[in-house]
């Protein structure tokens, strides 16, 4: 599989900026950029008047074929580009992206499952996309989201997910949240450790054929310890990660 | 170009800015980027085979590995994600002394691939990893290098992107042709010179 990751940046504009939770905005682009596949992210590259040039990957939140492409970018306090999304931009400014990129952290319709989803606060972006293309293209399959963030309004495209478990008896979703309250009565209110993870998919019953850990590096080595302790194979398990710790 | 509305970005110093090939940023942490889980590799299960093709030629346990010539080098590394952090201190054994232990004077082949305990591989030119330019890494700023960071032991090749230090290593083999490894499968350049920016398959 050889996946050829496009050269050219490509001017995107912004169609529409808006905030899924306090600490992360969803930015939708019109952008001439081909195909993606669910999990893949983008280069996008800002340019200051004298000719400086910034760069950062952003993940693909919206799912393949959806009309816009959109991300999912978390405030960092200081740094040099998430915190122009979140205080500059608005529709209709231009900036330049490339790709979609990455061939490892993607989920593609004939991949199949049992499909484990481990979301750690911002890392929850590549896998909204898999679990929009998952209930487009592969309604009943046995899926479980686990995410984890701060608090339940830090839970972004949390209705969203919420629905979709309600619409499809094979997507289940289970939070955790560290620092606040949980709503629903079957949530957790801790950190994702090796025993919440054994109660997890105790409770799922299912044994995942592909897992997607994705969040801060702290939650991934949490997280992935405490699947490979459980006996998920290591190969079964791919891993992308950024964002910050304490979710 | 066309300039991005209401940005002005964070200017490194201008020594800084020197040292930052195009489309990198300053790093002071020390970012985590890996394809799956960590793997816990214990000294006792730790090996590193040197393999000429199909051929193991050499093979040494850790405490052998340990017993040969160790370098201290300070040098830049910088990954495609798209940090770069400046002088970071590493400890190992050169794959120039790699060789004369395992009895070859010049390198078999003109390419190699890392391999991994996990099954990771990546390809780097032969050429590339002598004249003092690449070692197998067992310290990093002093301290044996932790899991996360790829111990117990990492290639380090850091005039490349850093996908090409492979993690976890666990031998080196020398290749007749240039091996895609497992980013380069992937849509990565199968060089990676950051200085020319050489990030994805199709870049020049
Ligand atoms: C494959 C991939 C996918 C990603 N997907 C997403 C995603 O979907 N959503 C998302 O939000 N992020 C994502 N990221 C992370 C993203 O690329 C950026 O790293 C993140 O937005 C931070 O960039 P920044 O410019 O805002 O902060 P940076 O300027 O990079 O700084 C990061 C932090 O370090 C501090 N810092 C570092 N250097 C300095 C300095 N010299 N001076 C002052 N402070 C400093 C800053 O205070 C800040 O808190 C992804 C990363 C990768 C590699």
């Amino acid at each position: 599989m050889t996946a050829r990751a496009p050269r050219r940046w490509q001017e995107a504009r912004i169609a529409r900026i808006a905030p899924l939770t306090p600490r992360i905005v969803q930015v939708e682009l019109e952008a001439p950029i081909p195909a993606h596949r669910a999990g893949q992210h983008l280069d996008v590259r800002l340019t200051a008047p004298d000719g400086y040039q910034a760069q950062r990957s952003y993940s693909i939140c919206s799912a393949p074929g959806a009309p816009r492409v959109a991300l999912a970018i978390e405030r960092l306090e200081d740094g040099e580009v998430s915190p122009y999304f979140h205080e500059v931009a608005e529709p209709g400014d231009t900036f330049e992206v490339r790709g979609p990129i990455g061939g490892h952290f993607v989920w593609r319709e004939q991949d199949g499952g049992p499909l484990l989803l481990v979301a750690g606060g911002s890392g929850i972006a590549p896998l909204v996309a898999i679990a929009r293309h998952r209930a487009a293209t592969a309604r009943g399959l046995p899926t479980l989201l686990v995410y984890s963030a701060r608090t339940w309004d830090d839970l972004a495209f949390r209705d969203e997910l919420i629905a979709m478990e309600a619409d499809d008896p094979a997507f289940r979703i289970a939070i955790t949240t560290t620092r606040g309250p949980k709503v629903r009565e079957q949530d957790h209110e801790r950190r994702l450790d090796r025993a919440l993870t054994a109660e997890l998919l105790a409770g799922w019953g299912g044994t995942p054929r592909h897992v997607y850990v994705c969040g801060s590096n702290g939650f991934v080595e949490a997280a992935t310890a405490g699947l490979l302790a459980l006996g998920v194979p290591p190969s079964h398990i791919r891993t992308e990660r950024f964002g910050e710790a304490g979710t | 170009m066309a300039t991005t509305r209401g940005f002005f970005g964070r200017r490194p110093d201008a020594d800084t800015a020197k040292r930052l090939p195009p489309g990198q940023y300053l790093e002071r942490g020390f970012p985590v980027l890996s394809a799956g889980p960590t793997p816990q590799v214990a000294p006792a299960d730790w090996s590193f085979t040197l393999k000429v093709g199909p051929r193991a030629v050499k093979r040494w346990s850790w405490e052998e590995f340990g017993r040969l010539p160790q370098t201290e080098i300070t040098r830049d590394i910088h990954c495609v994600t798209k940090w770069t952090k400046l002088d970071t201190r590493w400890r190992g054994v050169m794959i120039d002394d790699l060789l004369a232990a395992a009895g070859l004077e010049a390198p078999p082949t003109a390419f190699t691939l890392a391999h991994s305990f996990d099954g990771y591989t990546t390809n780097v030119p032969a050429a590339d990893l002598l004249g003092g330019r690449a070692m197998v890494a067992l310290a990093y700023d002093g301290k044996p290098i932790p899991p996360d960071h790829g111990g117990p032991a990492r290639l380090l090749v850091p005039h490349l992107y850093f996908w090409k230090s492979a993690k976890w290593l666990s031998g080196l083999q020398f290749t007749e042709r240039d091996e895609a490894g497992f980013w380069e499968l992937r849509g990565y350049h199968m060089y990676g010179d950051p200085w020319r920016e050489q990030r994805y398959t199709d870049d020049p």
